[in-house]
Formats: structure tokens, C-alpha cells, sequence
């Protein structure tokens, strides 16, 4: 595991994404990891590359190697490198202390590609050059992926990027004893891969799902997903709008849906407190819609750039009144892409908002996953107003746009559907859709808006789940906390302690089917989440009636795996 | 070519629901929907094909009183609502219909933005200087001193004109017309649906009940046709024009070609049509 750390700006990234790609073209697993400041020039930035020979499902706790271009990134990063970890430094920038624990040694960086290579933009690319010679990846992927990202700009450039990239990899081989200290080989051939981001992964299934018509106000860390759709969504008869603010997107989202057509909005923490009047008008006018919400540290601002999983209760329960909605979470990068397809599947089944629950660390890190297969999508539509009468309840000639049914949900016509006229209101209404403020009618649609939501929850999609069935210890959590959870399951099962965990896909309506059976099955469960209040586990307990360990990371970055693994243990003890 | 929709011979009944208005006896919003059933009649609508959208208010209660589709959204969110309907379906006609303080207290962010985008939509706004809905507040458009429950001393804010404020943002058709002039009314809905692109319509409909100084009888002595020779194309002399509080002016005051928010949108999509399938294969292609 290598992070590479430094100034904003200095692209540190980039050279953090070439390794990537040339680790992944070479056969490795791969999960990468970034964090920078909400600032656009200057602050502390920072990639971290994980890469083995084994699936991975988190950014690893520890690194092997860090690879820091000045103070702030030593200062900031020495504490996370392993005891005997590799130190690497720009000498030209700093030089810090000696020290037993660690091997390190001085790199020129700024010095090989100022005066060997007259050349001080190479800077990265040696740093490339030192990584790639650390960790054995072939040269001739990184000289080719040089090409396609510098082939535009000439045979020079190009050239000058190769000898940069060689003479990071010659000043390991004549410096460092020359062998790749980290060589990890190539990863059991899981089929065809692709690398790519969860906002990425996101955006390409709503694509798959059939959206056409997006609508969003640029927020971080969503805003790469409103981005790719405006590259692509046209390609395929579809749009983009920038609208003015959160509440315009969420109502733009409702007119187009109103429409006929699939549409989605995406947002983080900020927005989606804008767009809770749109829920509620989207739940009341029973209109099918998809709002993404990448979570971020909140409250308020809060920290643009920093994780947290802190929307779950705005998510299930943001709104006055009584607002039935679906709250989904993808638990990985790869199920982005499917949670996105199951989204706008339920908005349009159970005709309400459906809220997309991802975070920092899905959308923004780069993963290897196994490229999704578009014959196993499958898409569901709304129940249409049907033109020849059959299956519409009718009332002296007009259209019952929101008959009472045994599921709840009621025939929908779309405009230009002739005899399907009615008005999409968000004031209380009866079978008609007009207003009507009675108490029979109230109880009744009422009762009509939470029929929906029963059955989708027995329509959720399949839990993420992994370890012993038969362990008593139970670990309940969300999202892409599930990845540090996997990993935790495992160490624990080395150190002899069995344990199941259990990712629910949906979480509101909590999916009893899934989440009952488990916890029951269970002596103890422990609900590791990235927020301080353990919302998640506050929902289970409320709804189970039992008592949940929370084990609560509030700090702006991902759980570690080694705090769910000393969980596991002290809960251990008591279970044993 | 003809549309085929005007070869069949329409009547008013088509247009109207059997919810009967909830409006106080007297108020200025039944002539607007007047109007509004004559200019979708003289159009030939078809009225599957025809969605009113309307906010919150008295005058918002208009799309039950419709046959045609309709969408009587939250407080304010009207033109978020038909932009998000006209990017899907830009065959259909939207009607938006809302009062003055959905448009310009709510909503006012909204209709600055929708006139930028020039939506092609008609926009009337059902103006009576009053909240009538929660019995007698203040307004966007209640001048200077104006006395109700809210502001016992007299509303301090200046008052927004909705026709300096619809130039200034650059909506491409302004008008402003009388609920006591129906059949001038019902053919300025009309030239604002022939417009392609935003057509703002002020209209100004008093409010019997709570608003005793903006009256019919108020607007009859001081509304006076725009002069014959008023030119629209100026936008200068509408601004001038809109100023004027002694004649009030009613008519066209601004008319400009210009391209539509929809138009834009279609432009995206020249980019050329592939399958969902055939883009997301080489979109895979792409990353791995």
C-alpha cells in the first residue's frame, strides 16, 4: 500500500492515476483512496494506492509506503505508515528525522527532473518512475498509458515523460538495492475488469437504467456525476440541465417524471436539505423519482471533501408531515451500478422518491471491479394508464389517477394519454386527485402512500452479506462501511472468532425479511457506522427492540478496519 | 400545413372540469380563466395535450378547474416543475398559472432563472397585490404604505414590478393585461403561446375580498391600451413603458426572437444518437 502525499495542485493525483491504471492494466486488484482540500490551489492533498493479488474491499489502514513531497505531507502521514515501513522523501524539499522504525530514503524528485531532465514539470513522473520500480509494474504499461495521456501534445512531450518515468525507476534500481521491494503479482483473473469511480459506476447505471433527463446544481462530491451525464446523456436522446438551486433540480426532476420520463437528480448533504419540499410533493403527487445523495461531513458546510454517513435520518425521515420514500445504499463501487438501476426500478414501481444513498469514499475512489454485465439488467416500468379502460378505476367518466388498490399502487397516466387527464397535487386529495380534506379521505390515502412501501420492502434487493452463518457475533451496517467490515470478518476468523455480517441494500423501509432473521440469529451485533449519533443502529434498535453495540467514526475519514476488528474482540470476549 | 388538431371545431366546454372555482364571488381570477379557456378554444388544443401547472395560492387552485392535464405543485416552484416537463416532453403546451407571490416572493429566484433559459412556456401571473389564501398579507406588488394585518403601519418595501423585473431578466415576450378586459386578455394568452420561447403575462386580477385599494374600479380608471405605434422591438421604450403608473399600460410591450431553452436542448442531443447499450459497452472499453 502506497500513499502519495503533498501540495494541491502539484498533481499528486495524477500521478496517483497513472500508477493505478498501469497496476490494474498489469493484473492487480486495486482500490485507490483520495482526500483534498475543498480549496482548489493549495492545502494538503493526498492518493492512496492499495494493490494485491487478493479482492480488496477497503483503502487498508496501514501503508507500506509513503511517498511524501514536503513537510506538511510528512507531517500529516507518518503516523499511518507501518512499523518498518518505506519512507521515501523529496530531498529537495525537506528532510526529516531518522528514525528505527522505518527505512527511508532521500529522492531528488524536484532536483532528477530539474537539472538530469531539464524538465521540471517531470517531477510526478519520476515519482511514477519510483513507485512502478517499488512495486514491479511493467514499464511498458506506464510508457503506453504516457502516450494516450500525452500522445496529443507530441513525440516531445511524450519523451520527456519517458525519461522522467525512467529515471525515477533507474534511481531505485541504483539506490534502493534494485529489486521491488513490494512485489505483489498478479490477482487471480476474476474476468473482464474495468477501473473506474462509484460516481462513475453511478452514472453509467442510471444510463442502464434508462434516465434521460438530468437535473442538478454542481455540489462536491457529486458534482463528477452531473458531468459525466452532460458528456454522454445526449448521446443517447437524453439532457442535462443546470438548474438554479437543490429545490429547482428535485422540482425539475418531478415536472419531467410527471412527463413520463426517467430522471434523477444527484446531491450531497446541502442539497438533498433543500430538495426534502420536493419529497414531500413527489411522495404526495405519488411521482417516481431518483435523488442521489453522496454524503458528506455535515452539518451546514461541514467538510466538503471529508466522509461521513451522516444523511441516513434526513434520508428515512427529512420532511413534514408523513413522507413515504425508499432509501437505498450501494455498498461498494460496483453496486453503485446496480443500486442505481434498483433505484429508479422502485421510484418507478412504487411510484415515490427514492433516495440513493452513496458517500465520499464510493464516489471518489477509483476501483478495479468486474465489468457489468447489461444482459443481467432488467428494467420495470410504472403501472400505465391503460387507453382502452381496462384496469383504470373511472368515476363518472373521469379518470381515478389515484384508485385505492391491495398493493396501494394505482394506474398512472402520462399527458397526451387521452381520458388519463388529472392534476398531480400536493395538497390531499381523493381518488380523483382532487382536493378533498375529509378525515375517511385522509386515513385512506394515507394508509394507500404506506401500502407502497410494504411491499417494496418485500421487494428489496439483496442484502450484502458475508462470513459464518452460524456465528453468534452479528454486524449490521451501510454502504461503503460494509468494505472495512469484510475485511475486519476475516482477520477476525484468523484470530478464531466467527462473525456474519449484513449490508441491507435498502434501508428504509428496513427490509424485515433480511434484517429480522439476522438479528435474531444473533447474541450480540454491533453497528459500525461513519457518523457520531449511530443513526443506523438507532433505527434497528428502535425497530427490533433490542440493544445494538454502535461503534461510531466521526472523524472525516473512513472506519478503520482495525477499530471493527477490536470491536469484534472485546465483544468476543463477553460472548464466548 | 394544417395542424390536425385545429381541423376539429372546439367548444369552451371542452376546456372546463366539473370542479367549480373556489374563488370569492367578484374576484378578478374567473375572467382570467376566461380568457384562459377562449385562448386554448381560438389554439384548437387538444386538451390531453395541454398541462397547466400552477404553485400555491388562491389563483393556484386554476389546473382543477381544467380538463386538460395539470400539476398544482408547492409554494413558489412553478417554473422548476414546467422546466423539468418541458426538457422530457417539448411537444406538449404548458400553460403556467400562479399569483404574485408565487412568482415574485417564493418563487422569485425561479422566474429570474426560467427567463434566462427562456422556457417556452406562458407564464400568467394572476397579479392582485394581496395573499388572499391566508386572508390578507402584503405582497411583492403592494406599493409602498400598504396597509393589511401583517404591516399595521404601512409595508415598508418597495414594490417589484413585474414588467421591469421580466425585461431586466431577459424574458423574450412581456405583457400585461386586465381580468376586466377578457377578450383582450384571451389574445394576448394567444400571441404569448405563438411566441416561441418565455411569455410573461402580469395580469391584473383584483382581489374583491381583501384588497380594497387595487380594485376593478382602481384598475378601470388607469389601465389604458399600449399606444398603437408602441414598438415592441424597442426594449428601452417597454422599459419606459412598464414604468408608467398613470396610464397603466396594457399589451405587448416586448417581443423578441430568440432561441429557446428547448431548442438548446435539442442541440445536445445533435450530438448524434447511439443505443444505451452500444454507448455503455464503449464506455466499458473505455475504462479497462
Amino acid at each position: 500500500m502506497v500513499r502519495i502525499a503533498g501540495e494541491s495542485g502539484e498533481g499528486v493525483i495524477s500521478t496517483g492515476e497513472l500508477v493505478a491504471q498501469a497496476a490494474a492494466r498489469a493484473g492487480y486488484e486495486l482500490l485507490t483512496f483520495k482526500t483534498y482540500p475543498a480549496e482548489i490551489k493549495g492545502g494538503h492533498t493526498l492518493i492512496q494506492l492499495r494493490l494485491s493479488d487478493r479482492r480488496l474491499y477497503t483503502q487498508g489502514d496501514q501503508l507500506d509506503v509513503l511517498l511524501a513531497f514536503n513537510q506538511e505531507a510528512y507531517d500529516k502521514n507518518v503516523a499511518d505508515l507501518k512499523p518498518g515501513g518505506l519512507l521515501i522523501y523529496d530531498s529537495a524539499e525537506f528532510t526529516p528525522p531518522e528514525s528505527g522504525d522505518r527505512q527511508q530514503y532521500a529522492v531528488p524528485l524536484t532536483e532528477i527532473a530539474r537539472s538530469q531532465l531539464k524538465f521540471e514539470l517531470g517531477k510526478n513522473v519520476v515519482a511514477v518512475g519510483v513507485v512502478a520500480a517499488l512495486f514491479d509494474l511493467p514499464k511498458e504499461q506506464l510508457v503506453r498509458l504516457l502516450q494516450e495521456k500525452f500522445g496529443r501534445k507530441g513525440e516531445d512531450v511524450v519523451a520527456k515523460n519517458v525519461a522522467a518515468l525512467e529515471a525515477g525507476i533507474r534511481y531505485v534500481q541504483d539506490q534502493m538495492g534494485g529489486k521491488p521491494l513490494f512485489a505483489v503479482g498478479a490477482a487471480e483473473h476474476r474476468g473482464e475488469m474495468v477501473v473506474v469511480s462509484g460516481n462513475q459506476a453511478l452514472a453509467m447505471g442510471a444510463i442502464a437504467a434508462g434516465c434521460r433527463n438530468y437535473f442538478g446544481y454542481p455540489i462536491t462530491p457529486a458534482t463528477d456525476i452531473m458531468e459525466f451525464l452532460a458528456a454522454h446523456l445526449s448521446k443517447v436522446g437524453g439532457s442535462v440541465v443546470q438548474a438554479e438551486d437543490e429545490i429547482a433540480a428535485a422540482g425539475m426532476v418531478l415536472g419531467a417524471s410527471y412527463g413520463g420520463v426517467r430522471a434523477m437528480t444527484a446531491t450531497s448533504g446541502p442539497g438533498l436539505s433543500l430538495m426534502v419540499e420536493m419529497l414531500g410533493l413527489g411522495a404526495m403527487a405519488e411521482l417516481p423519482a431518483v435523488v442521489v445523495d453522496v454524503q458528506r461531513a455535515g452539518p451546514s458546510t461541514g467538510m466538503p471533501t471529508k466522509h461521513e454517513q451522516g444523511d441516513l435520518k434526513l434520508a428515512v425521515s427529512g420532511g413534514h408531515g408523513e413522507v413515504p420514500r425508499i432509501v437505498l445504499a450501494p455498498t461498494s463501487v460496483e453496486d453503485c451500478f446496480w443500486q442505481a438501476i434498483n433505484a429508479f426500478n422502485l421510484a418507478e414501481q412504487y411510484q415515490m422518491p427514492v433516495i440513493l444513498l452513496s458517500d465520499t469514499v464510493l464516489a471518489t475512489r477509483t476501483e478495479k471491479i468486474p465489468r457489468p454485465d447489461l444482459s443481467k439488467v432488467e428494467l420495470k416500468g410504472r403501472l400505465l394508464y391503460q387507453a382502452d379502460g381496462s384496469g383504470n378505476g373511472h368515476e363518472g367518466g373521469r379518470f381515478k389517477r389515484y384508485s385505492f388498490t391491495a398493493t396501494g399502487v394505482s394506474p398512472m397516466s402520462v399527458p397526451g394519454q387521452a381520458g388519463g387527464q388529472y392534476v398531480a397535487t400536493g395538497l390531499e386529495h381523493g381518488e380523483l386527485g382532487r382536493p378533498r380534506y375529509d378525515p375517511d379521505t385522509h386515513s385512506r390515502m394515507t394508509e394507500k402512500r404506506f401500502r407502497k412501501l410494504a411491499a417494496a420492502a418485500a421487494d428489496a434487493p439483496p442484502a450484502d452479506l458475508y462470513g459464518d452463518p452460524s456465528a453468534e457475533i452479528g454486524i449490521v451496517t451501510w454502504g461503503s462501511t460494509m468494505g472495512a467490515v469484510v475485511e475486519a470478518v476475516d482477520l477476525a476468523r484468523e484470530k478464531g472468532i466467527a462473525v456474519e455480517a449484513l449490508a441491507p441494500r435498502m434501508l428504509w423501509p428496513i427490509p424485515d425479511r433480511q434484517v429480522g432473521e439476522f438479528v435474531r440469529s444473533k447474541k450480540v451485533l454491533i453497528v459500525p457506522e461513519v457518523n457520531y449519533s449511530g443513526q443506523f443502529a438507532d433505527l434497528l434498535a428502535a425497530r427490533y427492540k433490542r440493544d445494538v453495540v454502535k461503534l461510531s467514526s466521526y472523524g472525516g475519514t473512513p472506519i478503520k478496519v482495525a477499530r471493527i476488528v477490536k470491536a469484534i474482540e472485546e465483544v468476543g470476549q463477553h460472548v464466548g | 400545413m394544417l395542424d390536425s388538431t385545429a381541423l376539429i371545431e372546439r367548444t369552451l366546454e371542452d376546456y372546463k372540469s366539473d370542479e367549480k372555482p373556489t374563488w370569492c364571488p367578484g374576484c378578478g381570477d374567473f375572467g382570467v380563466l376566461n380568457a384562459a379557456y377562449n385562448a386554448m378554444r381560438e389554439k384548437g388544443f387538444d386538451p390531453k395535450d395541454v398541462v397547466v401547472v400552477s404553485g400555491i395560492g388562491c389563483s393556484s387552485r386554476i389546473p382543477f378547474f381544467v380538463a386538460t392535464y395539470g400539476f398544482h405543485g408547492v409554494h413558489g416552484r412553478t417554473m422548476p416543475i414546467a422546466t423539468g416537463l418541458r426538457a422530457a416532453r417539448p411537444e406538449l403546451s404548458v400553460l403556467v398559472m400562479g399569483g404574485d407571490g408565487d412568482a415574485f416572493a417564493i418563487g422569485g429566484g425561479h422566474f429570474l432563472h426560467a427567463a434566462r433559459r427562456n422556457l417556452d412556456v406562458t407564464y400568467l401571473i394572476m397579479d392582485n397585490s394581496i395573499y388572499g389564501l391566508t386572508k390578507g398579507q402584503t405582497s411583492p406588488t403592494s406599493r409602498v404604505g400598504f396597509t393589511t394585518k401583517t404591516t399595521p403601519h404601512g409595508s415598508a418595501d418597495r414594490s417589484v414590478n413585474p414588467l421591469l423585473l421580466a425585461l431586466t431578466a431577459g424574458a423574450t415576450f412581456v405583457a400585461r393585461g386586465f381580468s376586466g378586459q377578457p377578450k383582450e386578455l384571451a389574445d394576448l394568452i394567444v400571441q404569448g403561446i405563438d411566441h416561441k420561447g418565455l411569455s410573461i403575462i402580469d395580469v391584473y386580477s383584483p382581489c374583491p375580498t381583501f384588497n380594497k385599494v387595487n380594485t376593478f374600479k382602481f384598475y378601470r380608471e388607469l389601465v389604458e391600451a399600449l399606444p398603437q405605434d408602441h414598438d415592441a422591438a424597442d426594449l428601452g421604450e417597454a422599459m419606459l413603458k412598464a414604468r408608467s403608473e398613470d396610464p397603466l399600460y396594457v399589451g405587448v410591450f416586448y417581443r423578441e426572437e430568440a432561441p429557446s431553452f428547448e431548442e438548446g436542448l435539442e442541440g445536445q442531443k445533435a450530438a448524434g444518437e447511439t443505443d444505451a447499450h452500444d454507448l455503455l459497452e464503449g464506455l466499458f472499453d473505455r475504462f479497462s
